[in-house]
């Protein structure tokens, strides 16, 4: 245990680094997954194809693999990225091409009946989309994104592979300077898991803030409960 | 033989032997505070065709699902053909024993919602068990349930699978399959409740023709009370966890001694 | 000219030995968190004291924790207490035990959706609880897990290329090998995508297509 203690600064230093990592690649998750869903459902071809492209592609070949594209061989085209810039790039499009297909999935779902009655009322397809589909299809979508975001905490680890020192970049270290194997690794398995854990207890928040149809559906039984009342 | 100078619980009606093959003695089952069967005494005798009647919630089901050990009571003794399946006393945690696997094996059951194995034909489905819990011969087994297959009208449908069957066929593959572990005691809870009505009469029929050609004990749970009057040897009216009314399906029917035997009566004669 | 024709022409059978080795793992690895997966599902569900408990916190953990940290334990650690594989094996375990995890939830919710009836009708013709489990329940269970069993197996094939980490010289490791002794990255990591892609996309195809035949029949 000595050395996880010796190293704690070390750890806590990766700690903060995948951290960092996972807001950061997080929030270009969920713009990715919008803009990529979206236009994937549009009717205007030269939008539709290449978000499908983009995301068949992001999901058909190794998150790895992109990274160490984005690392190594993008050098090739005259570009050099900060290894943190390559890492949040290839887990942000990488989770995001992910997450798009729970956008398209959720509002495709949603959009059949509400569609209809947004024509009806006169709307234009850019509002129908902003004031309703959209915000009817988050409740649908948080569970699906909250297992992508563990995914893409989980896969965080990976760019220690691409040199940025993050939790698992630390354990890495402190175990070739010091050989204690076990109490690093064991340490950072169960941080990892508090970590995954948490990230889980904030989606379960998020959804029940985000429970649109339950207050609906509460304020549709309070209002037969009234009309029975009424008749009775 | 058990003693006769056993003292004889209070129990509504009296079986027509003198040594009943189903027996329950101070019988409750609770649910939370949902006391389902009160202190229930109930006898039937071997071979008795016994109908149960009574109001929705009133235990009917409860009964046969602690006979086929789907169900545990709260507290009591539950006897079947001299052997105890239940016995029960109120708090004890229960386990399945080996007395009760033995003794669960003289029971058989046809469900209100048929529960064939939907991945297997008419003719496994039937099979299943007597290869597998009796030890039959497989050709032994299948030729059986051919002649079960037969007697329930089917014949030509062993190699159905159950979704390629109308209701009222998988019910009959299912009391087929019944059958075909010999039981002594055959348990029906509303077996045409989940039916088309055109397709009722077709298993009624068979229930018919084995009320009236096997001597196996029969207990049924029925809203059909014409064909309840038709084939029981005794009826019983349940009511609140507790037997009101036991008879002969005439004097039941006819002329029922209980007030809320005939207010039953009235309000499901009325359809 | 960026992209080296000849370079990549010239190491492409190297890439393919590599594919070959991710698919091997795979398979091996799909069968290994297929059959352990079934193993944990059952165990959950026959709520055996303390064993069952374990179980699934052992399930839970392995899902909240990542793969790559998973196989530096059993790569680092377990040689450590005497237990050592090759490379290759030790890599098949880790991804077959991580995906186990997803798999027993995968097979849960298939055995929790088949009805109640089954099991009584089960217990009304007396069949012993192997039998009703092997003839009756995972059957049924089974048929409904089948096209997630598919998503798993392609999600592994691209997930395998982690256990480039543990030195198991798979597609992903050999592009690297290839990049870095050549000082040339650009062809070996773009072609080792394309070969991920060009397995991958067919055989989800393919398991869009088992999911609509399997689709709940009921
Ligand atoms: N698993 C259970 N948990 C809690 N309560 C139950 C359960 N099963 C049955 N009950 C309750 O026990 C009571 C009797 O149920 P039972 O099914 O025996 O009635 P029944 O006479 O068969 O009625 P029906 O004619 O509707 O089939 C009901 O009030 C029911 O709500
Ligand atoms: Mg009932």
């Amino acid at each position: 245990m000595s050395a996880v203690i010796d190293y704690a600064p070390l750890l806590w230093q990766g700690l903060l680094t995948t951290i960092l990592v996972t807001v950061l690649s997080g929030a270009l998750c969920v713009v990715v997954a919008f803009a990529a869903g979206l236009a994937r459902l549009s009717r205007h071809r030269f939008l539709s194809w290449p978000a499908g492209i983009f995301i068949e592609v992001f999901r058909g070949t190794s998150l790895l693999v992109q990274m160490f594209w984005l690392f190594f061989a993008l050098p090739f085209f005259g570009i050099q990225l900060h290894p943190v810039t390559a890492a949040v790039l290839a887990l942000g499009l990488n989770e995001g091409a992910y997450a798009a297909e729970v956008v398209r999935g959720a509002i495709a779902s949603r959009a059949k009946g509400q569609t209809e009655a947004c024509i009806a009322l006169g709307m234009e397809p850019a509002l129908r989309l902003r004031r309703i589909i959209i915000p009817q299809s988050i409740p649908a979508m948080l569970p699906p994104f909250g297992n992508v975001m563990v995914d893409l905490l989980k896969n965080t680890s990976l760019v220690s592979l691409v040199t940025v020192a993050d939790l698992t970049f630390s354990a890495q270290m402190i175990r070739s300077t010091t050989g204690q194997t076990t109490a690093i690794f064991l340490t950072i398995l169960v941080v990892y898991f508090v970590l995954s854990y948490l990230l889980t207890l904030l989606t379960g928040w998020l959804e029940r803030r985000f429970a649109l149809d339950r207050k609906a559906l509460a304020a549709q039984r309070k209002e037969s409960r009234l009309m029975k009342v009424g008749a009775a | 033989m058990r003693p006769s100078t056993e003292p004889q619980p209070l129990s509504v009606g009296t079986a027509l032997a003198p040594e009943p093959i189903i027996r329950f003695e101070n019988v409750s089952k609770n649910w939370g505070s949902n006391h389902v069967l009160k202190s229930l005494n109930f006898e039937v005798a071997p071979g008795e065709k016994v109908s149960i009647i009574g109001p929705s919630g009133s235990g009917k089901t409860t009964i046969l699902r602690i006979l086929m050990t789907l169900e545990t009571p709260s507290e009591g003794l539950v006897k079947v053909d001299g052997d105890v399946l239940w016995n029960v006393t109120p708090g004890q945690k229960v386990r399945e024993t080996r007395q009760l696997r033995e003794t669960r094996r003289k029971i058989g059951m046809v469900f209100q919602q048929f529960n064939l194995f939907p991945h297997m034909t008419a003719m496994e489905n039937i099979i299943e068990a007597p290869i597998h819990v009796l030890g039959m011969k497989k050709a032994e087994a299948r030729e059986r349930a051919a002649d079960l297959l037969n007697l329930v009208g089917l014949g030509k449908h062993m190699n159905h699978t159950p979704p390629q069957m109308s209701g009222g066929q998988q019910q009959r593959v299912a009391i087929a399959r019944a059958l075909a572990m010999r039981p002594k005691v055959l348990l029906f809870d509303e077996p045409t409740s989940a039916l088309d009505p055109e397709l009722i009469g077709e298993v009624l029929n068979v229930i018919r023709n084995l009320a009236h050609t096997t001597d196996m004990t029969m207990l049924m749970v029925t809203h059909e009370m014409r064909f309840a009057e038709e084939i029981s040897d005794r009826v019983v009216m349940f009511d609140n966890g507790a037997a009101v009314e036991s008879g002969p399906p005439a004097q039941i029917f006819k002329d029922p001694q209980q007030e809320r035997t005939r207010t039953f009566l009235r309000a499901v004669l009325q359809h | 000219m960026i992209w080296d024709n000849n370079f990549a022409i010239s190491v492409f059978p190297l890439l393919l030995e590599g594919l070959g080795v991710t698919v091997q793992i795979t398979l091996l690895g799909t069968v290994l968190a297929a059959v352990l997966g079934l193993v944990f599902a059952v165990l959950r569900r026959l709520a055996i004291p303390v064993l069952s408990p374990v179980v699934s916190f052992l399930v839970v953990f392995v899902r909240g924790t990542p793969l790559l940290v998973q196989a530096y334990c059993a790569f680092f650690v377990l040689p450590a207490y005497g237990v050592s594989f090759d490379a290759l094996t030790t890599g098949v375990v880790v991804i077959g035990i991580n995906y186990s995890a997803y798999m027993a939830e995968v097979y849960r919710s298939g055995i929790q959706g088949v009805p109640k009836g089954q099991w009584e009708a089960a217990t009304a013709l007396s069949l012993p609880g192997a039998r009703t489990w092997g003839r009756i329940i995972l059957p049924q269970a089974i048929r409904t897990v089948v096209p997630m069993l598919g998503n798993y197996l392609i999600q592994m094939l691209k997930d395998s290329a982690v256990l480039s980490a543990i030195t198991v010289v798979e597609l992903m490791a050999t592009a690297q090998a290839i990049g870095s002794s050549n000082f040339r990255y650009l062809e070996p990591l773009t072609m080792a995508a394309l070969l991920f892609l060009a397995v991958s996309y067919p055989a989800s195809r393919l398991v869009n297509r088992l999911e609509r035949r399997y689709a709940p029949q009921h």
